[in-house]
């Protein structure tokens, strides 16, 4: 174990943790979101994600942009920033309803047991994962270099980069403004309301189907602005891109506790940290096998998380 | 924990004969006198200062009371009174926030719930609780197999065992389906038998476990009259088999006429305990009912 | 084989349901004459080119068909236990192939030379104590998973998979992609001296397959009709009543986790055993859901849906082999994963029963479909 590594490199390994953590938190809020409000792990969701990294470099392409373009002019690249997070938006919602309308509905039509909902988000998200493998031959896609990184300010030895401030700033906002749309506005009352108690909800006239609907967009529009900003650090994506973020983000929703958005939040941010720590402290092999570890260890010790469930609290 | 009671298929039948209002066995004296140590009157649970609290709520209030063995024991209140949280205290679901429950002298808080069950203790659900899938006769198994030996590895490789605990088993099952009367639907799906017929299979399926201690939790809600007046004459036969059985209920007719004494929640606490006449002129009832202990379902 | 039932129990079970149900009504003597008929004809697989017409479709191309039939033993084997877990009692498992991992690594460890140990066993004595340390990795994984409910009780088996193959990817010990070569076959000679377990021919191994799912089918079977198979049923419907009667649950659940890990890693070890060379590409997540196609497309919760679900699993992309796609140009024996996340997908809405369902499975859900569905 090297203590002394991971003691030398705390800031740095915090910023990149808090980075990470950020992109995760966006991606846990999908899960949280569809738990809360169906008591079901969308085990697609890592394809949601998945479809916005590759959707945007598809449209980035259009413009003659790979990962050996030169970075364009600042105007370029904020145009490009907002047609890659619209386009990604757009393709992960997307995805997020076909998989709810094509594989969730139907079941819920015929009132199948809980059991059987999981095994088809598995076979969801295997059927997207490997078609995008099919398609580039599992290979991986570089990303155009849209945003070099520069450090803005630097304390010690921890480089704080322009393009790590975007990710936590744009996470936070991304987060006030999910959480006023919850908690102030009439579709987030829906949304509230069918999460607590769904047949009490549809007699209050909420309409359940719409709600859902309107849960799966959400979860896929934040997986979207998650995926571009995971292309833009990662600098590469995969067919399986989707699946290890994915168990981190879902560790990080339990984390938090699970339905609760700001739980989600601070999951995220805590998980990306201490993975870091991990990787400073073990070696960087081990970076996703803590995450697992930690996934168990909640599960056993506080399954509802540190911050509590709270969008669906009333049900047993 | 006392030997199960195997019932031989005579003493089942001697059972069925026997007439149905026998005397109650102990005196009905309240409960503050110290229990009779003959073998029908002797303690079997006692709640010793129990107090459940859930969150901020207090379901149970510092309740104490015992049972004594071969009674038929009621337990009623208003809705809310936590009659029902007193039951799975008693089984084990819940457990106690303080206080202490024992069963034939030994403490049985903490214990798993099968341990309980293996004890002595056996109960049905307020909303029945079957194995909706399994047949009446494979849901009374289950109960049997409480009690059985056979392991993995001896259901495995079939050893002698498991031949003659599957037989006794489902010997005993099939007894017991037409001690409560539904034998004739023993192959049944369970899911589709009636609701009356459900109710009974989860008394047989309970009785399977061989308990010394049998808790009924609400047995005749949704019961029509004449429903109702089988389920009595069941309980008795119960009772006349050994078992002690105690029962939640909120039907006042027929609490008064199957119970040797009663104890009466209100809001998680005790607040009179007797036998039915008593209980019934108990200033205290009358007013958490609001006077009138008539047939409430 | 059958057990004295009562006579109204009898009339229902046996009443309904095609073939399934005809077969049930038939005398003792009959169905174990029918059943030793098909173990025949299994036995005989290996020479389905010599079937006139036919034959020559059904045999794969871009593999030879021993191998093909050998993939197939191990992949039924996997999805017989599985089923254990899955089907028996209702523990949704989605690292299962990480068991099958550790019976191969185990034998790996102690027979090839390539491996730290150095002990440089033979095949089968190695095979005893892989398949006991796979026994025990189920028991550690079911440990701190039993108390948790369905959804997160399959995150966290996909967890240990994955950590599992993280290891074997990482650790020195576990030599990553570099994995283990020359790790010994079966043993035994044939009549000329020559090993029957060769490297030409998988035919043998085929047989030693089919021969082990013979056994396995009997154990799970002799299980399901017992105490044992009641616990787990009772459990799958309704827990804590099962356990308020009676039912140690944990002890049932771990044994499920038990037995299911002892048959997966009875396919891994005779996985090593045939391919004499592995590494950690063997044992992707992907691995694990597709069996779990194979249990769930087959018919959940019974025998003969599983050992159906398994054999096409591995038939089908099998038989693919060799042929390319017009788009992409892949081999569509690449497209497995795909296909068969789409047929589960298709399976869970159109026929959840699976291809065979058990009994009891066909009933449950039509009921439950019967019901009020819940308020849109």
């Amino acid at each position: 174990m090297n203590f002394s590594g991971l003691i030398h490199d705390f800031g740095p390994l915090t910023i990149t943790g808090l980075a990470q953590g950020a992109i995760i938190a966006l991606f846990a809020l999908g899960y949280t979101l569809v738990y809360g409000v169906l008591r079901l792990i969308n085990f697609a969701h890592s394809e949601v994600f998945l479809m916005g990294t590759y959707v945007c470099l598809l449209v980035w392409g259009l413009f003659g942009l790979d990962q050996n373009s030169a970075t364009p002019s600042t105007i370029a690249v904020i145009g490009l920033l907002l047609l890659g997070m619209v386009v990604a938006i757009v393709a992960s919602g997307a995805t997020a309803l076909a998989v709810e309308l094509v594989a969730y509905r139907p079941l819920r039509k015929r009132n199948a047991p809980p059991l059987a909902f999981l095994i088809t988000a598995i076979g969801a998200s295997l059927f997207l994962s490997e078609t995008v493998g099919v398609m580039t031959k599992r290979n991986i896609t570089g990303v155009p270099p849209l945003i070099r990184p520069r450090d803005v300010f630097v304390i010690g030895n921890m480089h704080v980069t322009n393009l790590q401030i975007l990710i936590i700033v744009l996470a936070l906002v991304m987060m006030y403004v999910l959480d006023r749309f919850i908690n102030r506005s009439r579709l987030g009352r829906g949304i509230r309301a069918v999460a607590q108690n769904p047949d009490s909800a549809a007699l209050m006239g909420v309409n359940k189907s719409r709600v859902i609907s309107l849960v799966f967009l959400l979860g896929g529009l934040m997986a979207g602005i998650a995926a571009v900003m995971y292309d833009l650090k990662i600098g590469v994506t995969r067919f399986d891109a989707g699946f290890l973020l994915g168990i981190e983000a879902f560790t990080a929703a339990v984390l938090g506790g699970i339905g609760n958005l700001r739980g989600a939040l601070l999951g995220g941010l805590l998980l990306g940290v201490l993975q870091n720590y991990a990787a400073g402290l073990f070696g960087t092999q081990w970076l996703h096998a803590a995450s697992f570890v930690l996934l168990v260890l909640i599960l056993l010790v506080r399954p509802t998380g540190l911050l509590g469930e709270s969008l669906g609290r009333a049900r047993a | 924990m006392s030997e199960p009671h195997i019932q031989t298929p005579q003493e089942l039948d001697d059972a069925n004969a026997r007439p149905v209002d026998r005397p109650a066995p102990t005196g009905g004296k309240m409960a503050d006198t110290p229990p009779e140590s003959h073998r029908d009157g002797e303690v079997l649970l006692e709640v010793d200062h129990v107090t459940l609290r859930f969150g901020g709520v207090v379901a149970l209030n510092d309740v104490s009371f015992s049972l004594r063995k071969g009674e038929i024991f009621g337990l009623i209140g208003p809705n809310g009174a936590g009659k029902t949280t007193c039951f799975n205290a008693m089984t084990g679901v819940y457990r106690p926030t303080s206080g202490e429950i024992r069963f034939e002298g030994k403490s049985i808080v903490g214990r798993k719930k099968h341990e309980i069950t293996r004890g002595g203790i056996a109960r049905t659900f307020q909303n029945v609780r079957l194995f909706p899938e399994m047949t009446a006769l494979e849901n009374v198994m289950v109960g049997a197999d409480a009690h059985h030996k056979t392991s993995v590895l001896g259901a495995l490789f079939r050893g002698p065992r498991h031949w003659r605990e599957e037989r006794t088993g489902r010997e005993r099952s099939l007894q017991l389906l037409r001690f409560v009367g539904i034998d004739k639907r023993a192959g049944e799906v369970s899911r589709n038998l009636s609701y009356g017929e459900q109710r009974r299979l989860e008394i047989a399926r309970a009785l399977a476990t061989n308990p010394t201690l049998l808790c009924l939790d609400e047995p005749a809600a949704g019961f029509n009259p004449a429903e109702k007046e089988e389920l009595l004459a069941l309980i008795r036969r119960i009772r006349d088999t050994g078992v002690t059985v105690l029962l939640i209920e909120h039907d006042m007719r027929l609490v008064m006429g199957v119970t040797d004494r009663i104890v009466v929640l209100e809001f998680g606490k005790k607040i009179a305990e007797g036998t039915p006449a008593e209980v019934r002129d108990n200033p205290a009832v009358i007013a958490a009912y609001l006077g009138v202990p008539t047939d409430a379902a | 084989m059958s057990e004295a039932s009562s006579s109204s129990e009898k009339k229902t079970w046996r009443s309904n349901g095609g073939t399934r149900g005809w077969f049930g009504r038939q005398p003792g003597w009959l169905r174990a004459v029918v059943l030793l008929v098909v173990a025949v004809l299994a036995y005989l697989l290996p020479y389905t080119a010599e079937v006139p017409l036919i034959g020559p479709q059904i045999v794969t191309q871009g593999i030879d068909w021993p191998s093909a039939l050998f993939n197939m033993s191990y992949y039924v084997l996997l999805a017989l236990g599985l089923n254990v877990v899955v089907g028996f009692a209702g523990l949704l498992d989605l690292g299962y192939v990480g068991f099958f991992a550790v019976g191969a690594y185990t034998v790996a460890l102690l027979t090839s030379p390539d491996s730290l140990l150095h002990t440089k066993w033979a095949w089968a004595a190695a095979v005893p104590v892989a398949l006991a340390i796979a026994m025990l990795s189920g028991l550690l994984l079911g440990w701190p998973t039993l108390r948790l409910r369905g959804d997160y009780l399959a995150i966290v088996t996909l967890g240990f998979a994955e950590i599992i193959r993280i290891s074997a990817t990482s650790s020195e010990t576990l030599r990553g992609d570099r994995g283990f070569a020359d790790i010994p076959h079966p043993p035994g000679s044939g009549s000329d001296g020559k090993p029957i377990f060769g490297v030409a021919d998988a035919t043998p191994y085929f047989w030693l397959g089919l021969s082990v799912i013979i056994v396995v089918i009997f154990a799970v079977r002799n299980l399901d009709r017992s105490r044992v198979g009641r616990s787990w049923l009772a459990i799958r419907e309704d827990e804590e009543a099962a356990e308020i009667m009676g039912v140690r649950t944990i002890k049932f659940k771990l044994w499920a986790f038990a037995i299911g890990a002892f048959i997966g890693g009875l396919g891994g070890v005779m996985f090593a055993g045939e391919q004499g060379f592995m590494n950690s590409n063997s044992f992707v997540l992907q691995f694990s859901i597709l069996v779990l196609a194979g249990v769930v497309m087959g018919g959940s919760g019974n025998v003969a849906g599983a050992i159906l679900g398994g054999a096409l699993i591995s038939y089908i992309p099998d038989r693919l082999r060799g042929i390319e796609d017009p788009i992409f140009h892949t081999d569509l024996f690449g497209f497995r994963f795909a296909i068969f996340g789409l047929v589960i997908i298709a399976i869970m809405i159109f026929r959840p029963q699976g291809l065979i369902p058990s009994r009891r499975r066909a009933m449950e859900l039509k009921d439950r479909e019967r019901e009020v569905a819940p308020i849109e």
